[in-house]
C-alpha cells in the first residue's frame, strides 16, 4: 500500500505527495501529459527533442543542471508515445531547489537558439545510435507503421525520420511549450523525507503564480479495427532472419489490458514460459524469443519476436508461434499456471516499489490515468482474473484478421 | 515577490555524515561467510552467492562463463524447465552472473517463499549435470547471439579495448569466438562445477526484510556443503599489453557511427590515488556536468553522451573514455578529448567548479546508499576487493579535502595523451 496526499492548486497543478521518513532523500517528479502521440505527423520526434531543451535553460535560470548538482542531486527525463516525465533526486534538506528549477522551467524556457541547434545534433546521434547503427533497429519503424494506419502510435518517440528533427524551429518550440507546458496539464509527485505541509508551502511558493494555461483537449484519430491480416517482408544486412508479430489489444484501464498483461508471461515471461519452452528448447525453431507489450494508454500492441535458427524456415516458424496461440485459444490454462502468473505480478510490484523514485513515477503514472489510488489497486484487477478470461480474451486478440506480420529477412 | 534569479539556501552536501550501515556477519556450520544488512519498506530479500569461480580459473576458454550459465539447466531431479517453474511460479528471479575473479548465483523473492527456493538451489548447487541436450542449445543459441552482437561497433570496440590494455590471453583481455563455443564440452563443466561451484570457495550476501531465522534458513540450504574445503588454485596472468597505442577498424562499411574508446591502466583500489582520481574523473567524466559531457554533447553536439570511468576490477583497473559519435565527427571527438585532458594537467581547477563536485558525490553516494540492496552492494564491493569501513571514511574524506593542486598533480601523472590506447570501430 503507497500512500499519499493530493491537493490541486488554483492553476490546476496536481500535487501529490508521498511521505518516507526512512530514507534521507526526496524526488521531485513532474510529468506532463504530452507525449510522440500529440505530434503533427509531418514534425514526428519532437516532443522528445522537446523534452532535451527542457535542460537548456529557463526564463530566469541559465543552467538547470549545475544548481541541482550543487545542491547534491540527479536528474533525468523520458518521453513516451504517452507521456513525458521528469525527476530529480536529492538530499531532503535541499529540496527547494528542486521546486525552484522545475517551476521555472515550467513558467517558461529561455528559448535558447544555440540549444536548439545543439540539441538537434545530439538527437541525431541518439537516433543514428539506437535505430541506424544497430541490426534490427529499424523493426520497429516498420512494424509500427504497418500495425497502426491512422493512429499516431503509428511512429516511434523519436521520430519517423532524422529530417524532422533537423528541420524543428524556434517557433515550433515556442508553441509547443505554451499548448502543453502548463500547470493545467501537469502532474507534481513529491515523495521521500518530507511532510505534505512542507510540500504544500512550497508548491504554492513556487508553481502558485505560474498562469493556468489552457488545458489541452485530446482528440486522436482512433485507429479503425483492423480487419484482414497484415504481411510485410523485408531484407536486411543482418546475420539472422527475425519474426515479429503484433497484435492489437485494449486501452490501459480496460480489462482486456490486464488479461493482456497476463497473457503475454503465459507465452514469454522466463524460462518456464510456453513459447520459450515449445520453441526455444524443444522444436529449436528460435535462438531467443520474447513476448511483451507495450504498456500504452491507448489502444496498443502485444507483440512476439525473435530471432530464428540458422536454417530454419521463417514460415514454419511463423507457423509453430500460431499453433501455441491456437492452444491458448482452445484450452483452458490450468491453475497452477495462472496462479504463478499472477504471484509473478505481485512479485514485480514489489520489486518495483522497492525505490522512492519509483513509487513517484507511478503514483504521476496513475493520477495521469486518472487516479493515482489505482496504484493500490493493480494487484486485485490481475487476482480477479480467470481462466475463461484468458481464453476467451485470446481468442479475440489472436485472431488472424488482427494480426500484423514482419518477416525480417537476413541477405546473408 | 518571489526572486526566481535567487536559487534557495541549501546545505552543503559536503557536511553530511555520511554512515554506510554497518552489515552483520555471520558464519554457516562449514565456515562460508555471511554478510547481511536488515532494512527496506518492501517484503523482499536478495540472496546472493559470490564463487571464486570467474574466468580466471578456467583453463579453457568461456568455460566459466557457460557453467555459471548453465547451473539452471537441470540437476538428476530436475529438468531446467522444471527448475524455471518453481522459481517463476513463486514469483521469484534466479540470476546467474560470471564475471573475472567471480561468479554469481543470486536469488530475489518475497521473503515468504524463501523456504521452497532456497533448498533449490542448494541442490543446484551439489546436483547439476549440464545435460548434453541443454548444452548443444546453449552453443547454437550464443553463437547467433555473438554473431548479432559483432555487428554492433560498441560491443566490438569494448572486446578490443581490453584487449590492447591486458592482452588476449589475460582474464580481463579474453574474448569469445564461435570457434570456443564448438569446443566446449560437458566434460569442461562437470570438472569445472565440481572444482570451483560444489566444493568451491563462497561467500553469501543477503540484504531485504530478512526473517528472523534467516541464519538457520540459510544455514539448513547451506552450512552442510563441503564448501570453502580445498584452498584456491593461485593463477598469475602477465598483462601483455598491444605496442601498438592506436587503432581503427572498420567493421561495418555503412556504419553512420564510431565508438571510440581512449583508455590507460590505472591501478587497483587499494592505490593511494584510486578514491582521489575518482573525483578527477567526475569532474572529467563521470556525471552530465564533467567536461566532457558539457563541451562534446552539450556544447558541440558530437554525441548522446560521453563517458570515463576506471573499471570495476579487482587485479588491476584501466581508466576508460568511452563514447559513440557521428562518424564525420570522430576525430574532432578525439581531440576534444585530449584537448581537456591538456586542461587538467595545466589549468588549476576553480573552487566553484570543485565544490559543484564534491556536492554532487556526496549527493550521489547518499542516493546510493538508500536502500538494502544498494547497502550490501557497496559492502559486497568492500569485501571482495579486501577493503573495509575505513576505505568508505577515506573515500569520504577525499571527496570533502582533496585540493585544486593535487587533482592537477594527478592530470599530470595519469591523463598523458601518450600513455592512452585509443580506438575508433566504425
Amino acid at each position: 500500500m503507497v500512500h499519499y496526499n493530493r491537493f490541486v492548486l488554483d492553476n490546476g497543478l496536481r500535487v501529490l505527495v508521498h511521505e518516507d521518513s526512512s530514507t534521507p532523500m526526496a524526488v521531485v517528479n513532474v510529468m506532463y501529459d504530452v507525449g510522440a502521440k500529440d505530434e503533427d505527423s509531418n514534425k514526428t520526434g519532437f516532443a522528445h527533442l522537446f523534452e532535451h531543451l527542457m535542460f537548456g535553460g529557463s526564463v530566469n535560470i541559465p543552467e538547470y543542471d549545475e544548481p541541482l548538482q550543487r545542491a547534491g542531486g540527479e536528474n533525468n527525463a523520458y518521453t513516451t508515445n504517452d507521456l513525458t516525465n521528469y525527476y530529480c533526486s536529492l538530499p531532503a534538506e535541499n529540496i527547494e531547489t528542486a521546486f525552484w528549477l522545475e517551476s521555472d522551467r515550467m513558467l517558461s524556457l529561455a528559448f535558447s537558439k544555440k540549444s536548439l541547434e545543439v540539441q538537434r545534433k545530439v538527437v541525431c546521434e541518439e537516433f543514428k545510435e539506437n535505430y541506424i547503427n544497430k541490426p534490427y533497429g529499424d523493426v520497429w519503424f516498420k512494424m509500427r507503421e504497418l500495425a497502426f494506419t491512422t493512429h499516431p502510435y503509428k511512429w516511434m518517440t523519436i521520430g519517423k525520420e532524422l529530417s524532422h528533427i533537423e528541420i524543428a524551429t524556434i517557433d515550433d518550440v515556442k508553441a509547443f511549450f505554451f499548448k502543453h507546458y502548463r500547470p493545467v496539464n501537469a502532474i507534481l509527485v513529491v515523495a521521500g523525507n518530507v511532510t505534505t505541509e512542507q510540500v504544500k508551502l512550497l508548491a504554492e511558493k513556487w508553481f502558485g503564480s505560474i498562469e493556468k494555461g489552457e488545458k489541452y483537449e485530446r482528440n486522436l484519430p482512433a485507429e479503425p479495427v483492423q480487419t484482414a491480416p497484415r504481411k510485410l517482408e523485408v531484407t536486411a544486412d543482418v546475420p539472422l532472419d527475425s519474426l515479429v508479430k503484433t497484435w492489437h489489444i485494449e486501452a490501459r484501464l480496460d480489462k482486456g489490458y490486464y488479461v493482456a498483461d497476463l497473457i503475454t508471461e503465459i507465452l514469454g515471461g522466463g524460462g518456464s514460459s510456453r513459447l520459450y519452452q515449445a520453441l526455444v528448447k524443444e522444436k529449436q525453431l528460435f535462438s531467443s524469443l520474447d513476448c511483451y507489450h507495450f504498456g500504452s494508454i491507448d489502444k496498443g500492441l502485444l507483440a512476439i519476436e525473435g530471432k530464428l535458427v540458422k536454417g530454419v524456415k521463417i514460415e514454419e516458424a511463423d507457423a509453430a508461434v500460431n499453433e501455441q496461440l491456437l492452444k491458448i485459444q482452445a484450452e483452458l490454462i490450468n491453475d497452477n499456471e495462472l496462479q504463478k502468473v499472477k504471484n509473478k505480478t505481485e512479485s514485480v510490484i514489489a520489486f518495483e516499489d522497492m525505490s522512492i523514485m519509483s513509487r513517484a513515477s507511478s503514483l504521476a503514472n496513475y493520477e495521469l490515468l486518472g487516479d493515482a489510488n489505482l496504484m493500490n489497486t493493480e494487484l486485485e484487477r490481475y487476482q480477479a482474473i480467470t481462466a475463461e478470461d484468458i481464453r476467451e480474451y485470446s481468442r479475440t486478440i489472436f485472431n488472424e484478421n488482427n494480426s500484423n506480420t514482419l518477416y525480417y529477412r537476413s541477405k546473408n | 515577490m518571489l526572486n526566481r534569479k535567487k536559487s534557495p539556501a541549501i546545505i552543503d552536501t559536503v557536511e553530511l555524515n555520511l554512515q554506510l550501515k554497518p552489515y552483520t556477519k555471520f558464519t554457516l556450520d562449514n565456515g562460508v561467510e555471511v554478510y547481511s544488512i536488515h532494512a527496506g519498506a518492501q517484503e523482499v530479500v536478495m540472496v546472493e552467492m559470490v564463487f571464486m569461480a570467474g574466468n580466471w580459473q578456467e583453463e579453457k576458454n568461456i568455460i566459466a562463463a557457460t557453467t555459471n550459465f548453465m547451473l539452471k539447466n537441470g540437476t538428476s531431479n530436475k529438468k531446467a524447465f522444471a527448475i524455471n517453474e518453481h522459481f517463476e511460479f513463486h514469483g521469484a528471479y534466479l540470476n546467474r552472473g560470471c564475471q573475472n575473479e567471480t561468479a554469481t548465483f543470486t536469488l530475489h523473492t518475497l521473503g515468504k517463499h524463501l523456504p521452497k527456493l532456497l533448498p533449490v538451489m542448494s541442490e543446484i548447487l551439489t546436483d547439476s549435470i549440464f545435460p548434453e541436450d541443454e548444452l548443444v542449445i546453449y552453443k547454437q543459441n550464443q553463437k547467433q547471439r555473438l554473431s548479432v552482437n559483432l555487428k554492433k561497433c560498441d560491443f566490438v570496440a569494448n572486446r578490443l579495448i581490453d584487449r590492447y590494455l591486458f592482452g588476449e590471453q589475460h582474464p580481463y583481455g579474453k574474448v569469445s569466438s564461435s570457434e570456443d563455443y564448438e569446443a566446449i564440452n560437458k566434460e569442461d563443466l562437470v570438472a569445472f562445477y565440481n572444482q570451483f561451484y560444489t566444493n568451491g570457495k563462497c561467500i553469501i550476501f543477503t540484504a531485504g526484510i530478512l526473517p528472523a531465522d534467516i541464519q538457520e534458513q540459510l544455514n539448513n540450504a547451506f552450512g552442510g556443503l563441503p564448501l570453502n574445503k580445498a584452498p584456491l588454485p593461485t593463477k598469475v596472468y602477465p598483462t601483455i599489453p598491444t605496442v601498438q597505442k592506436k587503432h581503427q577498424v572498420t567493421n561495418d562499411e555503412n556504419g553512420v557511427q564510431g565508438a571510440i574508446r581512449l583508455a590507460r591502466p590505472f591501478p587497483n583500489r587499494h592505490h593511494p590515488d584510486f578514491t582521489k582520481v575518482q573525483v578527477l574523473n567526475n569532474l572529467f567524466g563521470g556525471f552530465f556536468g564533467s567536461r566532457l559531457m558539457s563541451n562534446i554533447r552539450e556544447d558541440k553536439g558530437y554525441t548522446y553522451g560521453i563517458h570515463s570511468y576506471l573499471q570495476n576490477l579487482i587485479e588491476q583497473s584501466a581508466w576508460m573514455i568511452s563514447t559513440e559519435a557521428g562518424r564525420d565527427v570522430c576525430a574532432a571527438t578525439i581531440s576534444e578529448v585530449y584537448k581537456e585532458m591538456a586542461r587538467l594537467r595545466e589549468e588549476t581547477i576553480e573552487e566553484s567548479e570543485l565544490h559543484l563536485v564534491r556536492n554532487f558525490m556526496m549527493g550521489s553516494l547518499l542516493s546510493d546508499l538508500d536502500g538494502p540492496f544498494q547497502t550490501i552492494s557497496r559492502w559486497k564491493s568492500y569485501v571482495l576487493n579486501g577493503l573495509d569501513e575505513k576505505y568508505f571514511t577515506n573515500a569520504i574524506n577525499t571527496i570533502k579535502t582533496i585540493s585544486s593542486d593535487e587533482l592537477k598533480q594527478l592530470a599530470n601523472k595519469y591523463l598523458n595523451e601518450e600513455d592512452f590506447y585509443e580506438l575508433v570501430v566504425i
